[in-house]
Parts: structure tokens; sequence; C-alpha cells
């Protein structure tokens, strides 16, 4: 073992916040579906408090004994309108459950209060929903979402208006706690089964009963790599550099995984190879843009810069994980990103560049805060531009929008922690109502002609 | 199971020692020291056999933290396999 290899890796710890951002238990609930909703809540809390005892006592031991920083121990679960459908009665009470589950084992979050409907909605699916601003505003560990197209089903525009006016309901009842509610909240198109990152996180019906899934993060590993490159060396050659980071970070995920995986006596589920930036300095994705050669998140040139990085995390971390998985490629949350709340500031960074930037990153529109005046419809009608990027492009794409009740833009919110501060960013609010009105769906689109 | 410490801070008397003589304490057996100083920042790293050691790694390594902070020292005990996962295919 090399001496510099060694101190390599500890740099990257200590001055380039490299960390496993999560490891996350995948946990079924389909065996704790009862008729009757409090048979059904006992079970499930047993199930998890038995299944993820020893989660979190052994993520700390491996930070321990490795010399990693793993910063968050997360759940998440079987949809949870799978056992509304069976048990009826107010969703509210899971999410109760779920929040008395999450402070018994001691864990950060649990992910699963969801909705697929893609197509339709069947039993529970309404009900669910219509609970998600009570159920955040409720409890302090739960996340929701709630899938509303798909690459082969199309868009359920019924569900769009629907979470349009959920999106705006979860804002106003936490209004007076920085409408956090809204933040715990996601609205996916091609949504993943397997996904270890909130607030999207759920255990899709075709996972084991039980599987431990990882989530790395370092972008400011990716950030010191490129630094060191030379201003003119050629668009490919950054690519190679990203590719060899990114096999290194997963490399190290995979081995927390399988570690974590083995004393638990959990299969091993996925690495997900995504660059979560989070506030803190040297931490953010749009600096690794800004390395690239742009003056600010934002100029022209971002999404060609996001494309190539999306794409060579990817080709970096398959080679180093047999079993990738999950969202992998970067994130671009704007409230967690210290880079992007800049750009946002400066107004370099505005909410057209970032949906054109959705359609080459991981995910989608993500932790942006937006005027309180912004209606449901025109919320709706963000959601469906959003869904039919990832319908089309058959990708996942997804919405998380804080509307700051009661504020303009130019304001500012002010999270705290992993999710950060939002500069409240101007929008579009010319009216929709009529096409969000229509409800229907927007059927799935052709696989093939594509031009 | 082998191990890697590493020693940063600024250079002083008995760094080594010190090091040398928990690890004894512990059980731990020395297989390979380097070690240079830059611009008066001490670096060493050590790697130790573990197998015999009658601390478990979590507790060496949280004990070796603190002792460093008291001498100004960064003192980490890390799982071999880390570095290895990252380096090595």
């Amino acid at each position: 073992m090399q001496t510099q290899e060694i101190l390599e890796t500890i740099k990257m710890i200590d001055e380039e916040c490299l960390d496993v951002r999560t490891i996350t238990m995948g946990i079924s609930l389909l065996d704790c579906a009862d008729t009757d909703i409090d048979k059904a809540c006992e079970k499930v809390y047993n199930k998890i408090c038995t299944k993820a005892k020893d989660l979190v006592k052994v993520g700390e031991q491996i930070e321990k004994e490795y010399g990693i920083p793993i910063i968050n121990k997360r759940i998440s679960v079987t949809p949870i309108s799978m056992l509304v459908g069976v048990s009826g009665g107010d969703p509210v009470k899971y999410a109760l459950t779920l929040e008395r589950a999450a402070q018994t084992v001691g864990v950060n979050f649990i992910g699963g209060f969801s909705a697929l409907v893609q197509k339709g909605f069947s039993a529970g699916d309404k009900e669910l929903i219509a609970a998600i601003p009570q159920a955040l505003a409720q409890t302090e560990h739960i996340c929701a979402s709630v899938n509303v197209g798909s690459t082969k089903a199309g868009i359920n525009m019924d569900a769009v208006a629907m979470m349009g006016k959920c999106i705006r309901e979860c804002a106003e009842v936490t209004k007076d706690e920085n409408c956090i509610a809204a933040a715990k909240l996601v609205v996916f198109c091609n949504a993943v089964e397997d996904n270890p990152f909130m607030a999207g996180a759920f255990h899709g019906v075709g996972e084991p009963d039980v599987e431990i899934h990882v989530g790395v993060s370092g972008p400011g590993v990716v950030r010191a790599a490129l630094a060191k490159a030379p201003k003119d060396a050629p668009m490919n050659e950054i690519a190679d550099l990203i590719k060899r980071t990114a096999f290194k970070i997963t490399r190290m995920g995979q081995m927390v995984g399988v570690i974590a995986s083995e004393r638990l006596g959990v299969p091993f589920g996925i690495v997900d190879l995504s660059l979560a930036p989070t506030p803190a300095v040297g931490d953010s994705v749009a600096h690794i843009l800004e390395e690239m050669g742009l003056e600010m998140c934002g100029a022209y040139g971002t999404t060609a810069c996001l494309a190539m990085l999306n794409d060579a995390v990817k080709k970096g971390g398959v080679m180093a994980s047999s079993t990738v998985g999950g969202l992998s490629g970067a994130f671009i949350p704007v409230s967690e990103d210290a880079g992007m709340i800049d750009a946002t500031r400066e107004g370099v960074l505005c909410l057209e560049k970032l949906e054109a930037m959705t359609a080459v990153c991981s995910v989608g529109l993500d932790m942006i805060v937006i005027p309180g005046e912004t209606t449901a419809e025109v919320l709706s009608g963000i959601i469906a531009d959003e869904a039919a990027i990832g319908m089309v492009n058959s990708k996942t794409t997804a919405v998380r929008l804080i509307p700051a009740i009661g504020k303009q833009a130019g304001e500012e919110l002010e999270f705290g922690g992993l999710l950060g501060s939002g500069p409240i960013m101007p929008i579009n609010q010319t009216k929709n109502d009529v096409m969000i009105h229509r409800g229907g769906r927007i059927p799935a689109p052709l696989q093939s002609l594509k031009n | 199971m082998k191990a890697v410490i590493t020693v940063v801070g600024k250079d002083q008397v008995g760094i080594l020692a010190l090091i040398a003589n928990e690890c004894a304490n512990a059980q731990i057996n020395i297989a390979d020291v380097s070690q240079t100083i830059l611009d008066g920042i001490f670096t060493m790293t050590m790697v130790v056999e573990f197998s015999e050691a009658s601390v478990a790694l979590s507790e060496f390594s949280g004990y070796m933290r603190n002792l460093g902070e008291s001498k100004g020292l960064v003192i980490r005990v890390m799982n071999q396999a880390i570095f290895d996962s990252m380096h090595r295919i």
C-alpha cells in the first residue's frame, strides 16, 4: 500500500467532504396489510423495529472502523397507499406509526408515504394523497412521494392537478415552519424502486423483503480532481478525470454496502452513485460545473457540462460496483448546493435553465423555493412539464418545489441542516388553468421514430 | 485484519514512541512504518496487524483520536480495506 494512496483517501474525507450519504434499509410492508388499520399499524411498527433495530449501530460501527463518515441512516418502505387500500381509514395513522418507528430505531428518515398513480388511482391512492399535507405536518422524519407518470403509461393529469394542490397545502399547513412539509414531498415521473435518497425513497414491490442500499456522495472530490487539470485540457480528458474519481468513490460505497449487509444479515441491494451536494463549502455540484470553465452555474454551456458530468459519473461508477441502481447521477437541489444558491441570488440561474438541466441530470427540479403567490395550477403546470421531459426521455424526473407562503421573490427561506437555505426564485405566473383542469391522461409516447 | 494508523501534526519529540507504545499495550503488531516531514508538518502512516489485538478497532480508533487531540495531533485508525477497495482493482 502506497503512502500517497492512503493520504489521498484521507484528504478526500477530510478536505473534500467525501462521505457515504446514506445507508438505507428497504423493508417490504406487504405482509403487514390488514383490514383493521390499528392492527396494520402495529404490524408495521413491529416489523420496522425488528428488521432495523441494529441499522444505526452498525452504521456507526462502520464509520468508526473505516474512518468514513456515514451521514444518514434511513429506511424506505412499501408505498403506504397499498396498505391504505386494504385497511381504509385515515392514512395519517400510518405516518404517525412510521414516525414512532423512526424515533425508536433512531434513523434520520423513513421514506415511502407514497402512491404510484401513473396510469390511474386504485383503492387507497386518493386517500393517501389527500392525507399527505397533514401526514408531513404532524411528523418530522417521514417523506412522501407520488409517481404521476412513466414512459410506458404516460402522464396521469388528474394526479398532476391533485399534486399541485397538495404541494400548496403542504406549504400552507407548515407556513410557520418555513413551509417544511413541501420539502419532504416529491412528485415523480419514472420513479425508481430502489432509490436510497430522500425525499423520494420507497421500497418497490419487485424488491426482496429486506435489503440494504448505499448512496455515495462526493461532489467536492470531483471538483478537487478537476481543479488540478489544466485550463486548456479538452473536455474528453475532463470526462476521464470524472470517471476515475467516480470509480474510487463508488468502490468505497460498494465496500460499505457489502460490510453493512453482512453485519445486518440482509441482502445487499444497490449502490446509488449520485453526486449529492450539501450546503457545506466544497460540497457543491454547481462548483464542479464552474470548475469546467463556467463563470457561474446557469451560464450557457451549463446543460452540456452537466450532461457530461452525469454520464461520466455513471461510466466510472458502473465499473466499480456490481449492482448499480437507484437514481445514480448528479443531483441539482438548489437550496442544498452553495454554488446554486449563489447563482440564484445573482439571477444567473432561473427555473427555465434548471428545467433544461433536468433533461440531462439524474433527477429533476429539486428544492427550489418559489413565491408564495404561485397557484396550484401553475405548480401543476411545472409538474406536467417536468413529467413530460422524463416520459419522453425515458428517465426519472421529479419536482420538489417549496412555495414560500407570504413571501416574494428576492426573500429567502432558511431550512437548516442538509436542506440548506433557498433564495425565492421568481417564476412565470402566466395562467394555465384550462389545461390543468382538463385532467385525463397524456398517452404514452412512441418508442420509435425518435427525433 | 490489517489497519492503517495515520498521524498528522506539528513535529515534536516522541510521536513514534507514543504510537508504538499504545500499539504494544493493545497487542497490535506493527508491520510497516513510513514518515515524512513536509514544512514542519509530521506525517506518518503505519500498517498494523490487528488480529491479535486486545481491543476492538472501533474502540481503539476512538481512543487514539482523543489521545491525538490532547497532543495536538490528528491520529486516525482505519481498517485497511477502505484503501484497498479505493485504489486496487
